[in-house]
């Protein structure tokens, strides 16, 4: 479904990525840990295609076509959605009407109370998109907003930073419910999942797992053994270890 | 006081500033325009006005067809009133030259909110007064509709001089939409409304209005509002069409305990267009409380946005929000902040912030399928919709219906 290809990424004229390569395939879900300051939202930026995440080699392919150089609303349109990590503020515009874009801008109140009942979130529809929002409602409203969107593929930054015990296990089920996880086959949503800490895989499973340092792919493999082995190494550990 | 008496004393106040100008908006030149008006036949059925020009009072917030969506009407076109009439018992709505003839008692109220000499705008209008409406609710009554009233200029180059008058009785409850418009939108001409609102012991008033004029007309409002002891009084103003030049600074006053006062505005300056808008709300009893919340946009016009609260006594808070938004290399916006504090124990605060769409807000939509376009739009919407408390649903209905056929020009 998504397959990156020697990707080199740069911000301001500083390369932070580093021809990285790799590919998710229907129905899969990576996830990608990495020190703070890896490289790890610059990644998930530029596949998303945001204009400052600059692309100067590589290419990005979705569903086997080039998305390199398409704007950021095309590659959403084709089935590429993106949880943020901090999404900003936007002032005047409702909870409400950002779902209701989200569906496409279709006039449907009921489905908008419906998704927002799942998600918990009925009193949130009224208030300005993350004006004031606790860390948990900041991931329920991005989720909120995906499921709405039910994109093809999705791009999950840290859906586990700044949420308490309660929340977690609710972006957990809607993480879940975003990646078809309850279909053993013929699941056609895939993920890519930064995570820091990896607390969000207490709830939802992944199928392969890398590593980011310094801007390239460090290193592959099971997502539990991975974690287990940051968890007692640290990234540190990940650094001394050979690629 | 008798209202020859009145005539004489204000007359001679209003003379001594007829060359007065009100900075500083650019001057009107008073004799360019003139104060003869072709009169226009009474109509008992309003609905029954041409097509055009319901379309064009109906795009300031303004329903004449259906008689159940409002508790009152009352229609002038240029000099004329044509039409006048209270649907619901308990209020009163008529001209306010013909209200000043039936009740003597009400020189007492007239010039007292707004001052005749504040201006040569309102020496004016003090001089030489058109009409403008006389609304007045009874003590205890509610009005559930709101009282629809429609200031409209039809003749070219003529001068609108109105003076409206509004009294919430005690404990009565009073909405009003007013919309303002023009015939057509070459029309030149001047309209100057001076408006006194007094808000009684336990009232509330909302007053919603709309301005729909032209890219040549200039545009003077006077108002005043005086709010009496645990009254309420909301103020939505929205000025989105184009207009040469619009300056006006209402001015409430909380007289009485625990009074409230919350002004709304939402402007936008098309090129050509000048608004220097403000909104002043003088805090003189303990308990009383004012919010002031200003939202601007410039497609290319300039607008200064100004808010004024002053604090004269302890116990007192209040509020002001001003935010604009320049969509346009050539549009200015200076926001005007004033906060005064005259005693201990006052607590005033304020917010502005003046700059374009934050590029990161409009990514964020984008990221969500909208066109870039599209995403200005949604945010441009949201930002011009204040949330509007107290409001009757019909009411907030109307007022949203005229954002939305002005947004879809803007955008």
């Amino acid at each position: 479904m998504l397959e990156v290809e020697d990707l080199t990424v740069e911000v301001g004229g500083r390369e932070i990525i580093h021809d990285v390569s790799f590919n998710i395939d229907i129905g899969e879900t990576l996830a990608l840990f990495g020190p703070n300051g890896s490289g790890k939202t610059t990644l998930l930026m530029a596949i998303m295609g945001f204009p400052r995440y600059e692309v100067t080699r590589g290419r990005i392919l979705f569903n086997r076509e080039d998305i390199t150089h398409l704007p950021v609303d095309e590659r959403s349109r084709m089935g590429i959605g993106i949880l943020f990590q901090r999404p900003p503020v936007v002032r005047g515009v409702k909870m409400r009407e950002m779902v209701r874009a989200c569906l496409g801008g279709r006039e449907d109140g009921a489905v908008i109370e419906q998704l927002a009942q799942q998600a918990n979130m009925v009193e949130l529809l009224d208030r300005e998109v993350n004006y004031g929002f606790s860390g948990g409602e900041v991931k329920r409203s991005e989720l909120l907003q995906l499921i709405a969107q039910s994109p093809e593929f999705v791009l999950l930054d840290e859906p586990d930073s700044g949420v308490d015990l309660v929340n977690i296990s609710l972006v957990g089920e809607m993480i879940n419910d975003l990646l078809q996880k309850d279909r053993m086959r013929n699941r056609t949503s895939s993920g890519l999942i930064i995570t820091h800490t990896g607390h969000i895989l207490d709830y939802v499973s992944v199928d392969r797992a890398c590593v980011l340092l310094n801007g390239g792919i460090w290193c592959r493999g099971n997502p539990r053994e991975i974690l287990t082995s940051i968890k007692s190494h640290g990234y540190e550990g990940c650094a001394v270890c050979q690629k | 006081m008798s209202e020859i008496t009145r005539s004489k004393a204000t007359g001679e106040r209003a003379q001594k500033v007829q060359g007065k100008t009100a900075p500083p908006a650019d001057d009107i030149d008073l004799d360019a325009y003139t104060s003869v008006a072709e009169e226009h036949p009474y109509q008992e059925d309003p609905s029954r006005l041409p097509p055009q020009a319901k379309e064009r009072i109906l795009e300031s917030g303004v329903t004449l067809d259906n008689l159940a969506q409002r508790s009152g009407t009352f229609l002038q076109i240029d000099h004329s009133v044509i039409h006048s009439k209270a649907q619901q018992g308990g209020l009163e709505v008529m001209s306010s030259l013909e209200a000043l003839e039936k009740y003597p008692w009400l020189s007492d109220y007239w010039w007292q909110a707004v001052s005749a000499d504040a201006d040569k705008f309102t020496a004016e209008a003090e001089r030489n007064q058109h009409h403008g409406y006389f609304i007045r609710s009874l003590p205890g009554t509610k009005a559930i509709q709101p009282v629809q009233a429609c200031l409209y200029l039809a003749q070219h180059g003529l001068a609108q001089n109105v003076h409206n008058v509004i009294i919430a009785e005690e404990d009565s409850e009073l909405h009003i939409i007013t919309g303002c418009a023009t015939a057509k939108m070459e029309r030149e001409g001047l309209h100057i409304g001076i408006s006194e609102f007094y808000v009684k012991k336990g009232a509330k008033v909302t007053f919603t209005m709309i301005h729909n004029w032209a890219p040549k007309m200039a545009v003077r409002p006077r108002s005043g509002i005086i709010i009496e002891e645990g009254s309420v009084f909301l103020s939505n103003y929205v000025c989105l069409k184009p207009v040469r030049t619009l300056q006006m600074y209402p001015t409430a006053r909380c007289v009485g305990e625990n009074a409230l006062v919350r002004f709304n505005s939402v402007l936008v300056a098309a090129p050509g267009t000048t608004m220097d808008v403000g909104s002043r709300a003088i805090l003189g009893a303990r308990g009383s409380r004012a919010e002031i919340v200003s939202r601007v946009i410039t497609t290319g016009g300039s607008i200064i946005a100004r808010g004024h609260l002053v604090g004269q006594v302890a116990d007192v808070k209040g509020h002001l929000e001003c935010r604009g938004l320049i969509l346009s290399e050539k549009g200015t916006i200076h926001a005007i902040p004033e906060l005064e504090g005259l005693v201990e124990g006052v607590d005033l605060s304020h917010e502005a912030a003046v700059g374009k769409i934050a590029e990161e807000e409009i990514e964020y939509l984008m990221a969500r399928g909208l066109s870039r376009d599209e995403a200005v739009a949604v945010i441009v919407r949201g930002f011009l919709s204040v949330d509007i408390e107290g409001l009757p649903p019909e009411l907030s209905a109307q007022m949203q219906r005229a954002i939305d056929m002005s947004e879809q020009e803007l955008l």
